[in-house]
């Protein structure tokens, strides 16, 4: 089953590459076709789960592998290392509350990332067969319970962004690739290193052979005590903490390694600005989830505390930074690193509340922010410009997308009945409650108000009052009498088209009825995330 | 004076002698196809066939059939310790073979040769002279052999270096090379003949049974040698500060002999590297101990650093792509020296195995050069403009091969560096700073690496006609065989690596 929801965007990509580039459409086609069974797949993964059973870790006890659900397990390579025994590197995937929530979400934004695709013109066939070897790294991504094949999943997502980014971006494309490529080469370098390091540390405890396997990484009694990453190496173990964090905090991203996110989501074409912020960015988070914080548990400890201001900083910083962009699709951008923040400042807290939070917030953040980009792109398809000043008293003439991008943009500053709402509030009672985190929870606060301040200010400008005479766009009086909007080069609807209707209603549905109603996606955190908490509790670690 | 051998002593030479050389039929057959290539180049002369290139690729391919007799042999001395057979030795003669087969391979393929030069007879049988002193460097376990073989493989190297005869670039290509060439090799000999002076013994494993018998009575002297004799290793692998010929020859050189000297001429030197250092240097008991008062350790760690960053960081500003690539080679040198520096069973399993991949994914690299080449008659980067378009399976090939270049998976030349880096993290935190700088290194190389990538596909042509350019289907079906065998390997690379452990033993050293 995930298998198949990992490799089906290959198979779609392996039937284009046989297809003619001259047949736009029958590519097009398949890739939907393809998006539409990962979501079936998805929909089944999700109804077929049990949301009782927790994952995270091998359970004291219980079978060595953890309770992790839709697992598949084949041995991969198997060869031996001159001198160190044999290395056994297996294709293990499975899911656990915290991943699954991940895979809906992703088969989700990808189907409506080929939605929203239709208007790639150029190069049609290397776009799509790049954007399914993407979606299938980023899904491999999520499932993956052994280090190595994370690690190439991780890396099969650069090079197909990368071309993304480069072919089909904007003017300063080259740029932004390249700058995207080399930070997320540059942590993920150091990943290896630690992957490594890890490797000679843990042993299988059914083989007694080293392993990759992350679930018996996250079992702290598998670690050979004087090994490079062995309890009793506490220097290195927190050197390879700060590795894997930075690794992960460049992809989250993380103030001060977040500079590459606003070029690339300004280049990017809005499909991959939605895959981007939709999936790519909470890879970092949840790299730090699944591997960072139940690997290194007593570092986690030391280190709330500064993960916390980081989250606070990317709160604010990036409001504020968000605030003073004149270009649409950059304060989206910077309101994304506002955002990732609240998932950091969740994860920090350390609790419960915080962590549901923060992984609830990964969830919404994906949805939300898929909308605002979506939202950009269709006035940038139509205007040919996302400069905020150019726009002005819009909602009158496209009140379908007016409503739209209303709703979109209240759910992304958290008004309550959206999703965003329960989320940050979430993750806020979780900050408040740790002691540790308490007083930065305080600072944070703010920068809700400054998320509120960006958004309404920017809708009131582009929506309300009237046309400003440098705008991107003519009223002209039709013949009923009334006046309408002319956009320069645009042939399409004013309004929304069915098209795009059928990518944004979903998306609106999703956030309204988690707003609502959050427990289809809170039921299936749960439990995992008591694990975790549990796993990364110093009552546990003092058991060592 | 000297004294002549008795009868008996004669006899039991002869004797000797007959046993080694039926260890020694791969040598004796390359050298009998080496004069059929020149026979053949007489009769057929004048013709235009391919029938030389055939020749030299069937009889290659036949040499490999004897090679795999070997194997069967048990590992031991020839030649009164001149020459040795073991699964070290094999390894780099399949290594030689299979890249003097690619390079002939290669040679066909490109058009520049037609343009340039009347005559190819010399040619097929200088690279098979090439392929018989790497086969010899192997295996050479005497200095005396050493010199010989790696003369033999220099040799050669210049002249087809400089076998565009009217090309000024491909003359002072194989000018400067042959200059460089001679001092290095001076140097070596004078190592050489210091290291007699210290120990009366030419044969490697005598000297290693010597230098520990002394201990550290003579380090400064050793070290001073082994500095000599580094230099003439040093320039055959092209380490940082040997390198300063490799630019101007990769450029110069036809694009086959650049992918064959950037590959097999690399091997060979870490070859003899590995086999002097393992061998003929007693070694200690945990890493960084000198029990001979040499610390060829440190220096291998200084030519290794400077090689890695020299090598990627002068890349970046390149704008020829042979130019580029053979930075990219010096970088690589680099990291191969990690392998050999931390010396133990798996670090030589590691180097062994990231040699193969280096063989792949560099030869595969130079080919599509070479098929860019005959479209564009360029190397220029500039010239790769908008190439992705007009060939798009070249350009595919080219950025899996430069992708496998950096390291990143799933291809091949990631798990050549994850091998690496393990075993260098294998002896704790000792050699975590070199990993470090290996990886820092690897993430610049993305840089120029993707420079041509970025030129293919990023950017549009200056001249657009929109001409489709097509090679042929040879050609073509090699690339795809490359390129897909680049992936395959990064993905099931069992058994590369399980080749590269069974030939990881070296006779005369027990390694750990």
């Amino acid at each position: 089953m995930l298998s198949l929801i990992v490799f089906l965007p290959i198979i779609a990509g392996l039937i284009i590459l046989a297809v003619p580039s001259s047949q736009k459409q029958i590519i097009r086609i398949v890739s939907l076709l393809a998006a539409l069974a990962q979501g079936v797949l998805a929909v089944m993964i999700w109804r077929g789960y049990n949301p009782s059973l927790p994952g995270i870790t091998a359970a004291p006890g219980g079978s060595p592998l953890g309770s992790f659900q839709y697992v598949e397990r084949v041995p991969w390579i198997n060869l031996d290392l001159a001198g160190f025994g044999p290395l056994n590197i297996e294709y293990f995937v499975g899911v656990d509350g915290i991943s699954v929530t991940m895979v809906i979400l992703t088969a989700l934004v990808s189907a409506i990332g080929v939605l929203s695709s239709w208007t790639i013109q150029k190069q049609v066939k290397g776009y799509f067969i790049l954007y399914n070897l993407l979606g299938a790294a980023m899904m491999g991504c999520f499932v993956a319970l052994d280090f190595f094949l994370f690690y190439v999943f991780w890396e099969i997502m650069l090079l197909p962004m990368y071309f993304l980014i480069g072919i089909w971006g904007g003017p300063n494309r080259e740029y932004a690739a390249i700058k995207f490529f080399l930070y997320t080469l540059f942590g993920s370098v150091f990943m290896m290193l630690v992957m490594i390091g890890l490797y000679f540390s843990v042993t299988d405890p059914v083989t007694g052979h080293h392993t990759f396997s992350l679930v018996a990484m996250a079992t702290q009694s598998n670690y050979i005590k004087d090994s490079i990453l062995g309890p009793n190496n506490e220097m290195w173990r927190y050197v390879a903490f700060i590795a894997l964090f930075v690794g992960f905090a460049i992809k989250v991203p993380m103030f001060p390694f977040h500079t590459w996110l606003p070029d690339a989501h300004v280049e990017a074409p809005t499909p991959i600005s939605v895959i981007l912020a939709g999936v790519l960015l909470k890879l970092g988070t949840y790299g730090m989830i699944r591997i960072n914080f139940p690997l290194f548990p007593e570092v986690f400890q030391a280190g709330m505390y500064v993960i916390g201001i980081f989250g606070a900083i990317n709160i604010i910083y990036g409001a504020l930074c968000a605030l003073a962009q004149q270009d649409l699709k950059k304060m989206v951008a910077y309101s994304s690193i506002s955002h990732m923040g609240y998932v950091l400042l969740g994860l920090s807290a350390g609790n419960s509340e915080g962590m549901v939070g923060a992984l609830y917030q990964m969830f919404n953040h994906g949805t939300i922010t898929a909308m605002l980009f979506l939202l950009v792109g269709v006035i940038y398809d139509r205007a040919h410009t996302r400069q905020i000043d150019k726009f002005g008293g819009l909602a009158s003439h496209m009140p379908h997308y007016a409503a739209l991008v209303t709703v979109a943009w209240f759910a992304s500053l958290g008004l309550p009945g959206l999703s965003g709402f329960i989320s940050e509030a979430l993750v806020f009672v979780g900050a408040f409650s740790s002691l540790t985190t308490r007083s930065i929870a305080m600072v944070a606060v703010l920068g809700i108000v400054f998320g509120a301040a960006y958004l309404l200010w920017s809708l009131q400008r582009m929506f309300l009052g009237q046309r400003k005479p440098d705008a991107a766009y003519d009223l002209v009086v039709g013949e009923d009498g009334h006046e309408h909007i002319h956009f320069h080069d645009w042939n399409g609807k004013i309004d929304l088209d069915g098209r795009e209707l059928t990518m944004l209603v979903p998306l609106v549905i999703i956030t309204i009825v988690l707003g609502v109603y959050p427990m289809p996606i809170l039921g299936m955190l749960t439990s995992s995330i008591n694990r975790l908490v549990e796993v990364l509790s110093p009552v546990v670690l003092s058991q060592l | 004076m000297f004294e002549l051998p008795s009868g008996a002593e004669i006899q039991g030479i002869i004797a000797s002698v007959k046993a080694s050389v039926g260890f020694f039929i791969p040598e004796i057959y390359l050298s009998l196809l080496f004069m059929l290539l020149i026979v053949v180049d007489l009769v057929s002369r004048g013709k235009k066939n391919n029938l030389l290139s055939i020749t030299t690729l069937v009889g290659l391919a036949g040499s490999l059939f004897f090679i795999h007799q070997q194997q069967s042999m048990q590992a031991g001395e020839l030649f009164f310790g001149m020459y040795v057979l073991d699964e070290f030795a094999l390894f780099f003669k399949y290594f030689f073979v299979l890249s003097g087969m690619l390079a002939v391979v290669v040679t066909m393929a490109d058009e520049q040769f037609e343009r340039e030069v009347k005559s190819m007879g010399e040619y097929y049988a200088l690279v098979v002279s090439m392929v018989i002193g790497m086969v010899m460097m192997a295996s050479a376990a005497d200095l005396l052999m050493i010199f010989l073989s790696m003369e033999l493989v220099s040799f050669t190297a210049y002249i087809l270096t400089g076998y565009f005869k009217r090309n000024a670039r491909s003359s002072e290509a194989a000018l400067k090379y042959l200059v460089y060439g001679a001092v290095s090799s001076g140097l070596m000999l004078y190592g050489f003949s210091l290291v007699y002076g210290l120990t009366g013994q030419t044969n490697l494993i005598k000297i290693g049974a010597e230098i520990a018998a002394q201990g550290q009575a003579h380090s400064l002297v050793l070290t001073f040698a082994s500095v000599m004799i580094l230099a003439g290793f040093g320039y055959k692998i092209g380490a940082v500060p040997f390198h300063f010929w490799s630019p101007d020859v990769y450029e110069g050189a036809p694009t086959p002999v650049t992918a064959y000297l950037s590959v097999a001429s690399k091997a060979a030197g870490f070859a003899l590297l590995m086999r002097f250092l393992f061998v003929a240097i007693p070694q200690g008991s945990s890493p960084l101990s000198t029990p001979s008062g040499l610390n060829w350790i440190t220096m291998l760690m200084v030519l290794s650093v400077a090689s890695m960053i020299y090598g990627n960081v002068v890349a970046l500003w390149q704008k020829n792509v042979k130019r580029l690539l053979a930075y990219s080679s010096i970088a690589h040198a680099g990291y191969l020296l990690l392998g050999v520096l931390v010396m133990g069973k798996f670090a030589t399993q590691a180097t062994l195995f990231y040699l193969l991949s280096y063989f792949l994914m560099n030869f595969g690299a130079f080919f599509v050069v070479i098929l860019i080449a005959n479209q564009t008659g360029s190397e220029s980067l500039d010239d790769y403009r908008g190439l992705g378009k007009k060939m798009p399976l070249a350009g595919a090939a080219l950025t899996v091969f430069l992708v496998s270049l950096v390291g990143l998976p799933p291809t091949l030349g990631f798990i050549g560096k994850l091998m690496l880096f393990s075993a260098l993290l294998a002896k704790g935190s000792v050699y975590l700073w070199l990993a470090l700088v290996g990886i820092m290194t690897s993430v610049i190389s993305l840089y120029y690496y993707m420079l041509i990538p970025l030129n293919m596909f990023l950017r549009e042509s200056k001249q657009n006609d929109g001409r489709e350019m097509k090679s042929g289907l040879i050609a073509q079906s090699l690339m795809v065989v490359l390129m897909v065998l680049t992936l395959y390997f990064g993905l099931f690379f069992t058994p590369l690596s399980d080749f590269a452990r069974y030939s990881s033993a070296m006779f005369g050293v027990i390694l750990h």
